[in-house]
């Protein structure tokens, strides 16, 4: 009895793992293949899925990024995620750091609007921030985008930070204010290198928050064709008859920043995703 | 508390709290004011404060509108199956990666691949994969698999496949966020997995429990609290999923659900008011499950 169902389990194990690593990583696998061939070829034979040495060629990444503007809109993509990786940092240590070593009036108030803000649906924000961003005019200008991210970031960066402060002794802190070190001095002299790891996974995960977003950028940036993100400009590319090599050789250059800053990163964003969790 | 300490605490969160009470707490209120305004996007430039004339106009407009309703029931049925679905997967991987192996290392790394993948980006490959003209899936199943013509996975409302009615476009966006969530559902599970203490288990096993009776006996009681958790995380955050429907369907073949109606109102229709009410009672709904799911932590620990 025993061995029967030892064995049973044995193979039901390395048939999930083998169809986990299958369905997990071989559609990336597949749109790499696909960026790699010509056109005309994946019309024509759906299931050669490898490319013969003869047809295997780079020109879907070129004309991507040339051609249909995809390099331009990684341009701005890259400074959007840049600014509210930048900014949530800095907002987040500041406030993780008053979090956990400060007592002030008013933290658990500060605590309860965070979680509000993480629960609340992105899309009904998104209803109001359109409207505003209309009347204004901010609409279709990076920075607008940017402090909509921060706004949406900040809480779950700040959350990370916080279990990667706990983690730095206080006594470093206490040695310093006594030898007259101010607060925002002690914060970047001596929390910030101790916490420097953390600082590195947050800034990450923000960065990469950034880079994917799509629903306020098509809100925000859609009539501004020169503003769009490589998110929005590959998803407005799909609505045309633009050739899915094409398209893979897009969306294959929007994944490798992120999966090789992910891999790069991984122990440390295991830990602080466990610990925060993302909202999408 | 000193005064000083206070008030440095006060100022050093001071920039996060103007950030988030200017682009998420104020914009939120405005959601509430909107949807007792009769207010479309052309009126936007002419709107001022003094003159505004409040109306239960779109609330009962979208309360009495069926389309709300099946949205509704719609992402209703989205959040249920897909957060079942990521948490039972999570499950299975996370059990079949526990014991070390040769590569799992990789195989761990290979599985987080969906969750780390821009969501244009993950879309835009189904879509070329479910393609019923050349993607790989249509072409596995006309050459291979003897289907009699490709599917249209992601506008097909219904099929018929022997006695059952199945909602293909539905059942291919849930598997599209079991998909792109479990690998998180993995983590949470793996991280629990590792602190369960192997005595007990060993000891069962000495004693001739087989594995299945030490899974439902000993480990999966202590499994319960973190699935729970997470089930109730990815209801909460597939409810209001926008992007992955938004992106593969359009909202066709009967995948309609409440946030693409919330864009809908708001883009195509141009009116801010219905869009407003349909997004409140979107929070609603999710502010009740909240309260369900505390109500029944506090009645758990009492």
């Amino acid at each position: 009895m025993r061995n029967t169902e030892d064995r049973v389990l044995g193979v039901l194990r390395w048939a999930v793992i083998a169809i986990a690593v299958a369905v997990t990583a071989g559609p990336l696998l597949y749109g790499v293949l696909l960026s790699l061939r010509p056109f005309q070829s994946v019309v024509s034979e759906p299931l050669d899925l490898f490319p013969s040495p003869s047809e295997l060629t780079f020109a879907s990444y070129p004309t991507a990024m040339a051609e249909y503007g995809l390099g331009g809109n990684m341009w701005n993509s890259l400074q959007v995620a840049v600014a509210t990786a930048g900014l949530a940092i800095v907002l987040s240590v500041l406030g993780a750091y008053a979090a956990v070593r400060l007592r002030f009036f008013g933290r658990d108030a500060v605590n309860v609007v965070f979680l509000g803000v993480y629960l609340l649906p992105g899309i009904v924000l998104a209803v109001p921030l359109f409207v505003l961003l209309s009347r204004i005019g901010l609409t279709g200008s990076l920075a607008g985008l940017v402090f909509v991210y921060v706004a949406q970031t900040v809480p779950v960066a700040l959350y990370m930070l916080r279990t990667y402060l706990v983690a730095v002794p206080s006594s470093v802190e206490e040695a310093a204010m006594i030898d007259g070190c101010g607060r925002l001095a002690l914060i970047r002299r001596v929390v910030l290198p101790m916490a420097l790891p953390g600082v590195a996974a947050t800034a990450l995960y923000v960065f990469m928050i950034a880079w994917n977003e799509y629903l306020f950028a098509l809100l925000f940036l859609v009539a501004d064709r020169d503003r769009w993100t490589v998110s929005l400009g590959i998803a407005q590319l799909t609505e045309f008859s633009v050739p899915t090599t094409v398209l893979m050789a897009g969306s294959i250059a929007i994944t490798v920043p992120v999966v090789a800053g992910f891999f790069l990163a991984q122990r440390l964003l295991v830990t602080g995703l466990t610990s925060g969790a993302e909202k999408g | 508390m000193s005064r000083r300490e206070d008030l440095h605490g006060r100022l050093l969160v001071a920039p996060t709290m103007v950030v988030v009470l200017a682009f998420a707490v104020l914009p939120f209120l405005a959601v509430v004011l909107f949807a007792f305004l009769d207010v479309r996007l052309v009126d936007i430039p002419r709107l001022y404060l003094d003159e505004l004339v409040f109306t239960g106009d779109n609330l009962a407009t979208v309360w009495g509108s069926p389309r709300f309703w099946s949205a509704a029931t719609t992402t209703i049925t989205y959040a249920a199956a897909s957060s079942a679905g990521a948490v039972l997967v999570g499950l299975a991987v996370a059990l079949a990666l526990r014991h070390p192996f040769r590569g799992r290392g990789l195989v761990r790394a290979l599985v987080l691949v969906p969750y780390v993948l821009p969501v244009v980006a993950a879309t835009t490959i189904w879509k070329t994969l479910l393609n019923p003209g050349y993607g790989l899936v249509n072409a596995v199943g006309t050459e291979w698999l003897g289907w009699a013509e490709p599917i249209a996975f992601l506008t097909t409302t219904s099929r018929e496949v022997g006695p059952f009615t199945v909602p293909v476009a539905l059942t291919t966006v849930i598997a599209f966020e079991v998909w792109k969530t479990f690998p998180l559902a993995f983590l949470f599970i793996t991280a629990r997995l590792q602190v369960v203490p192997g005595d007990i288990e060993e000891a069962a096993q000495i004693d001739g429990a087989g594995k299945t009776r030490t899974f439902w006996h000993l480990l999966l009681p202590q499994l319960a609290g973190v699935m729970a958790l997470l089930a109730v995380l990815r209801f909460l955050w597939s409810f209001q999923n926008f992007n992955d429907i938004y992106l593969l369907t359009g909202g066709a073949g009967g995948t309609e659900v409440l946030a693409v109606r919330v864009y809908s109102e708001l883009v195509v229709r141009a009116n801010i008011g219905t869009a407003s009410a349909t997004g409140l009672l979107m929070t609603g709904m999710l502010l009740a499950v909240v309260a369900v799911y505390a109500w029944m932590i506090k009645r758990e620990q009492a």
